[in-house]
C-alpha cells in the first residue's frame, strides 16, 4: 500500500492553497463594499505560508516526499520566499487599486494565490511532469489576471495574446518532455542524473532536442529574447498591479526551473554556449529597445526583457557562484520592481489612463516623496551603487570575471550604462520638465503606501548592508550541490 | 474457434432482433399508455389491439419520399440520422440479458461482450449519438433545427456529467466498469440490489438518462410547440423514422442499463432469469411513459440550472457520502 | 489480423485529419476530427489500453468536439466558410513549419529505441493499474491538476461573468 508522506515538506504551498481556496469561499459571502477583508485574509495566508517556509528551512531528514517529485532545499525553500515576498507586495499594490477598478472581482486574490501556488510547485519540483504542472498553474491565473479588466480593450488584448503564446510555449516544453522521458524512461530529475551516472546509454540526440525544448518553453515565461514579444504588450495591457506580481514572480519561478533543469543537476548536454548568446541577446535588444519607450509601463517591461538577460549571465558562469547571484538578484529584481510598479500605480490613481513618462513632469515638486523614491527605484534598476541593484549586479559581474566570462562581463556591464539613460529619463521628466495641465492631488492610499515604504526600506538596507543577505543567497546555492 | 464465432454470430442476430422488435413494440406500447393516461384509446384498429399498427406504420414511413431539403449539407443530412440510430443499439452489447448458461458442454455467455470497461463503453456511445442531433440541426440548414440542435448540444454537456458521476458512487462499491460483474455481485438477493445501497445515484441517473435520450420533460430539442419539430423539422420518411427509433433505442438501453446497475438485471427468483430482465426493462419503460403522460416539459433556463445547480453537486455529495461510508 | 485493422484505422485516422485541415467548411472539418479521435481511440484499444479508449472517444470525441460544434454553429450562423487567410507569406510559413516538423518527426521515429514486434504491456491499459499509479507515485500530480482545473474554472467564470468593470 501507500507509504507515508512526509507531508511538512509541501507545508508551504498547502497554506497558499488553502488560503486561496478561504478566499473564494468566503468571497462568496461578502458584499461588494466588504471585499477588502479578502486581502486581510491573503495576506495573513501568505504570511503563514512564509513562516513555514522559515521553518523549514531547519526541516530535518528526508527532504523529499511523494516518491521523489517534490523536494524541500534550501534552493526551493529561498524561491519561496521571494514568491511570498513578491506576492505580499503586489497584494498591498493591488487593494486599492481594485477596490476601484473592479469592486466586485474578489477572485482577484484568488487567482494571485493560486498562481503563487504554482511558482511553489515549480520551485520545489524535482520531476519535469510536476515543472510542467506547476507552470501552467502559475499561468492561468495570469492569463485570467491579464484580462480581469474587462472594460478596457487593452486588457483584455492582453489577456488573449498572453494566452495563446503562452498555450504554444507550453506545448514546447511538453514537447521536449516527452523527448526527455523517451530517452531516459523516466520524467524524474534525480533519476535521470542517477542513470546518467550510472552509465546508461541514452540518444544524445533525444536529450538535445528535448533538453532545447524544454528550454524554449521556460524562456518563454521568463522572457527571453527571442521568446519576448508578448512582454511588452502584455505588460502594458494588464492592470498595474497584475503587471507587478506578473513581472516579478513567474519571472523568478521560470528562472528557478531552468536552474534546477540545467545548472543544478549535473547538465547532460553543454549549453553554456547557448545561454551565452541568449544572455547577450535578451540583456542587449531589452536594453535598446526600452530606450524609446514613451509608456512607462512598457518601458518597465522591456526593462525587465534586460534584467533577465543579467540573470541568463548568472545561469551562464553556473555553479555555486551562477546560482548564488542569481538567486541574489531575482530576491533584489522583485523588491525594487515592485517598488517602481507601486510608484506606476500611485500615479496612475489619479487619471486612467496616466501612464506616459512625460505625464510625470513636474511630479518633482508635486509629489517630493513620491518622486525620491521613484528616483531611488530608478536608480537602483540601472545599478548605481549604494542601491541594491548595484550589489545584485556587482555580484553577477564579478561572478562572469572569476569564471573567466571576460566578454560577457563587458558587455552586461556596457548594457547597464545603457540602461541608465532610459531610467534617468523618468527621473529627468519629473524633477526638470515643467508640467502641461494642473496637476492634482493623489488621494495616498495606506495599503499603497505600506508597500512602497517596504520596498524602499528593502533597497535601501540590501543596497547599504548586503551581507545577510547574500549569505542567505549563497546557502540556498551552496546547499544545491 | 469456428464454434465460437458461430455462437457470437447467433447471439448479435437473436440480440439485434430482440431489439428491434422491442423498439417496434415499445412505439406502440407508449402510444397505448398515453392514450389510456389522457382517457383515450390510442391504436387499436390494425391487427388484436392495435399489434399491428408498428408495421403498418413502418410501411407509411418507407414509402414515402425521401427528398433533400435544396440549402441543406447532402452528406450530413443523411447520415446524421444512422449516427443518432446506431449508437444506443451498439451500447446492448454489454448488457448481459442472462446469467452463463451451458448449451452442450460449452459455457455461453448471455452477452455479446464483456467489456471491463462496460459502462464507459456505454457512456462513449451515449456521446457519440449527440452528434446525431446536433449535426441534423446544423445539416438541415433551417432555423428552428439549428436551435434544436443547439439545445441538444448544450443539454447532452450539462447532463452527461452528472449520468456519469452519478453512477461513479456505485463503481466505487462494485470495484469494476463490467456490467455483467455488478449484476452478478446483485443476485441472490434483492437486498443485494445497489438500488438499496446507491438510491440517491439511482434517481440522478435515471434523471440524467432521460435527459440524455430527450424524452420529455427534457425533450427541449424538439419541442413541438416553440421548435415546430427541432431537429427533425426537416426530415421526412424513413430518416424521420431513424431519428424516432434512435430515441426508442435509447429509452430501451437506458432502461435496460437501469435495471442492470441498480435493479440486479436478470437476477430473480423461480422464473426464468431473462423473463425478469424483461419485467425489469418494461417497468422502466413504462416510467418512462408515465413521465412523458403526466409531466410538463421545462423552460430552457430552468433546464440548464436544474442540471448544474441540482444534479450535478447531488451528485458529487453522493460521491463524498459514499466514500466516507466506505472508509469509516 | 491485428496488422490489417491497424493499418485501417491509421489509415482513417490519417485520412480524415488530412480533411480536418483541408476542408473549407469548419463543420465538416469538425465532424472529420470526430473521426479522426474515434480511429485513435481504436487504435488505442489495439494497445490493450481500453481504458483510455472510453476516455478518448468520452471526452474528446465526445464532449470537447460537441463545444467545438456549439460554438462554430453559434459562429456561423450565415456563412459556412471560413475566412482563410490566402497570404502567401503565411502559407509559406506554414509549409517551411510542417517541413521542419515532419523532418524532427522522421529523424525521432527512426531513432527509436523500441523494436518492432515487441508485445505491448496490455496489463497497464487496465483501470486498476491505472488508478495504483495514479494514487501513489503520481499522486502529487495528480493534485495538482485537480487544483489546476479549478484555477481554469474560477478563471473562465470571472472572464464571463456578467456586470464587471466600469
Amino acid at each position: 500500500m501507500m507509504p507515508p508522506i512526509n507531508w511538512p515538506v509541501i507545508y508551504p504551498e498547502l497554506a497558499i492553497c488553502i488560503t486561496a481556496f478561504i478566499v473564494l469561499i468566503v468571497d462568496l459571502f461578502l458584499p461588494g463594499r466588504h471585499k477588502w477583508v479578502l486581502s486581510l485574509i491573503s495576506i495573513f495566508g501568505v504570511l503563514v505560508a512564509l513562516q513555514i517556509v522559515f521553518m523549514n528551512f531547519g526541516l530535518k531528514g528526508d527532504t523529499k516526499a511523494f516518491f521523489g517529485m517534490v523536494v524541500s532545499d534550501a534552493t526551493g525553500l529561498y524561491f519561496k520566499t521571494i514568491f511570498c515576498i513578491g506576492t505580499l507586495l503586489a497584494i498591498f499594490v493591488s487593494i486599492t487599486y481594485q477596490r476601484r477598478e473592479f469592486p466586485e472581482v474578489g477572485e482577484f486574490y484568488t487567482l494571485m494565490l493560486l498562481s503563487t501556488f504554482g511558482m511553489m510547485i515549480m520551485a520545489s519540483a524535482l520531476d519535469l511532469i510536476t515543472i510542467f504542472l506547476g507552470l501552467e498553474m502559475m499561468s492561468i491565473p495570469l492569463y485570467v489576471l491579464a484580462g480581469i479588466y474587462r472594460g478596457r480593450y487593452r486588457s483584455r488584448e492582453a489577456a488573449l495574446k498572453y494566452f495563446l503564446l503562452g498555450a504554444f510555449a507550453s506545448g514546447f516544453l511538453l514537447y521536449g518532455i516527452a523527448l526527455i522521458y523517451g530517452a531516459f524512461g523516466t520524467t524524474n530529475i534525480t533519476r535521470i542524473v542517477e542513470l546518467i551516472a550510472d552509465g546508461k546509454p541514452y540518444s544524445p540526440f533525444f536529450v538535445g532536442v528535448g533538453s532545447v525544448l524544454v528550454l524554449i518553453g521556460l524562456a518563454f515565461k521568463a522572457g527571453v529574447v527571442p521568446f519576448h514579444m508578448w512582454i511588452p504588450d502584455v505588460y502594458e495591457g494588464a492592470p498595474a498591479p497584475v503587471t507587478a506580481f506578473m513581472s516579478a514572480g513567474p519571472k523568478a519561478a521560470a528562472i528557478v526551473a531552468i536552474l534546477r533543469i540545467f545548472v543544478i543537476t549535473t547538465p547532460v548536454i553543454d549549453l553554456t554556449w547557448v545561454f551565452w548568446v541568449l544572455a547577450v541577446v535578451t540583456m542587449t535588444w531589452g536594453n535598446i529597445l526600452a530606450i524609446n519607450q514613451n509608456n512607462i509601463k512598457r518601458m518597465l517591461a522591456y526593462s525587465s526583457i534586460a534584467h533577465v538577460g543579467y540573470l541568463l549571465v548568472a545561469i551562464t558562469v553556473g555553479g555555486e557562484e551562477g546560482v548564488s547571484s542569481a538567486a541574489f538578484y531575482l530576491l533584489v529584481y522583485t523588491i525594487m520592481n515592485i517598488g517602481a510598479f507601486a510608484i506606476v500605480v500611485l500615479f496612475a490613481e489619479r487619471e486612467e489612463f496616466y501612464e506616459n513618462i512625460s505625464d510625470y513632469a513636474g511630479f518633482g515638486s508635486r509629489f517630493p516623496f513620491a518622486a525620491i523614491t521613484m528616483t531611488i527605484f530608478m536608480a537602483s534598476l540601472g545599478g548605481i551603487p549604494g542601491t541594491a541593484g548595484f550589489v545584485g549586479k556587482f555580484m553577477i559581474f564579478s561572478g562572469a570575471i572569476n569564471h573567466g566570462f571576460y566578454w560577457l562581463a563587458v558587455i552586461g556591464v556596457l548594457n547597464s550604462l545603457v540602461s541608465i539613460y532610459y531610467y534617468l529619463r523618468v527621473v529627468v521628466a519629473m524633477y526638470m520638465r515643467q508640467p502641461q495641465t494642473r496637476l492634482v492631488d493623489i488621494a495616498i492610499s495606506p495599503s499603497l503606501m505600506i508597500a512602497i515604504i517596504i520596498t524602499l526600506l528593502l533597497v535601501i538596507q540590501i543596497g547599504i548592508f548586503p551581507d545577510n543577505w547574500l549569505s542567505l543567497a549563497k546557502q540556498a546555492a551552496s546547499l544545491a550541490f | 474457434m469456428l464454434l465460437s464465432i458461430f455462437i457470437d454470430v447467433v447471439k448479435v442476430i437473436v440480440v439485434f432482433a430482440g431489439f428491434m422488435i422491442m423498439i417496434a413494440y415499445t412505439t406502440w406500447f407508449e402510444r397505448r399508455m398515453v392514450a389510456f393516461i389522457q382517457s383515450r384509446l390510442g391504436p387499436n384498429r390494425v391487427g388484436p389491439a392495435g399489434l399491428l399498427q408498428p408495421i403498418a406504420d413502418a410501411f407509411k414511413l418507407l414509402f414515402k419520399e425521401p427528398f433533400l431539403p435544396e440549402k441543406s449539407n447532402k452528406v450530413l443530412f443523411s447520415l446524421a440520422p444512422m449516427i443518432a440510430f446506431i449508437p444506443p443499439i451498439l451500447a446492448v452489447a454489454v448488457v448481459p440479458i442472462g446469467d452463463t448458461i451451458t448449451i452442450a458442454g460449452r459455457k455461453v455467455e448471455l452477452l455479446i461482450s464483456d467489456l471491463n470497461i462496460g459502462i464507459l463503453y456505454v457512456f462513449a456511445l451515449g456521446s457519440i449519438g449527440v452528434y446525431g442531433l446536433v449535426l441534423a440541426g446544423w445539416s438541415s440548414n433551417s432555423k428552428y433545427s439549428l436551435l434544436g440542435g443547439l439545445r441538444s448540444s448544450a443539454q447532452m454537456i450539462s447532463y452527461e456529467i452528472g449520468l456519469g458521476l452519478s453512477v461513479v458512487g456505485l463503481l466505487m462499491i462494485a470495484q469494476t466498469f463490467s456490467i455483467a460483474e455488478i449484476v452478478r455481485q446483485q443476485s441472490g438477493s434483492v437486498l443485494n440490489w445497489y438500488f438499496f445501497k446507491q438510491p440517491v445515484a439511482f434517481f440522478l441517473f435515471f434523471i440524467c438518462a432521460m435527459a440524455e435520450s430527450n424524452r420529455l420533460p427534457f425533450d427541449l430539442p424538439e419541442a413541438e410547440s416553440e421548435l415546430v419539430a427541432g431537429y427533425h423539422t426537416e426530415y421526412p420518411g424513413m430518416r424521420f423514422a431513424l431519428f424516432f427509433l434512435g430515441e426508442y433505442a435509447h429509452m430501451i438501453t437506458v432502461s435496460m442499463v437501469t435495471a442492470s446497475l441498480f435493479f440486479g438485471g436478470w437476477s430473480g427468483p423461480f422464473l426464468p432469469p431473462i423473463v425478469w430482465f424483461l419485467i425489469k426493462v418494461v417497468a422502466f419503460l413504462f416510467i418512462y411513459v408515465w413521465v412523458r403522460g403526466t409531466l410538463p416539459r421545462f423552460r430552457y433556463d430552468q433546464l440548464m440550472r436544474f442540471g448544474w445547480l441540482v444534479i450535478f453537486p447531488l451528485t458529487l455529495v453522493n460521491i463524498l457520502v459514499t466514500g466516507l461510508v466506505m472508509v469509516l | 489480423m491485428a496488422n490489417v485493422i491497424f493499418y485501417i484505422l491509421a489509415v482513417i485516422a490519417l485520412t480524415s485529419a488530412l480533411m480536418v485541415v483541408t476542408r473549407k467548411n469548419a463543420v465538416t472539418s469538425a465532424v472529420y476530427l470526430i473521426v479522426t479521435m474515434c480511429a485513435i481511440a481504436g487504435l488505442f484499444v489495439q494497445l490493450g489500453a481500453v481504458f483510455i479508449a472510453a476516455l478518448q472517444i468520452i471526452i474528446y470525441a465526445g464532449a470537447i468536439m460537441v463545444l467545438f460544434l456549439f460554438v462554430i454553429m453559434l459562429l456561423n450562423l450565415r456563412k459556412d466558410e471560413f475566412g482563410f487567410d490566402t497570404r502567401v507569406f503565411q502559407r509559406l510559413f506554414a509549409g517551411l513549419l510542417g517541413i521542419v516538423l515532419l523532418v524532427q518527426l522522421i529523424m525521432v521515429v527512426s531513432r527509436l529505441p523500441v523494436v518492432a514486434g515487441q508485445p505491448v504491456d496490455t496489463e497497464m491499459g487496465r483501470v486498476a493499474p491505472l488508478a495504483t499509479k495514479f494514487f501513489t507515485q503520481y499522486l502529487y500530480p495528480f493534485e495538482i491538476i485537480s487544483v489546476l482545473l479549478l484555477a481554469a474554472i474560477i478563471g473562465a467564470v470571472v472572464i464571463a461573468k456578467k456586470k464587471m468593470g466600469k
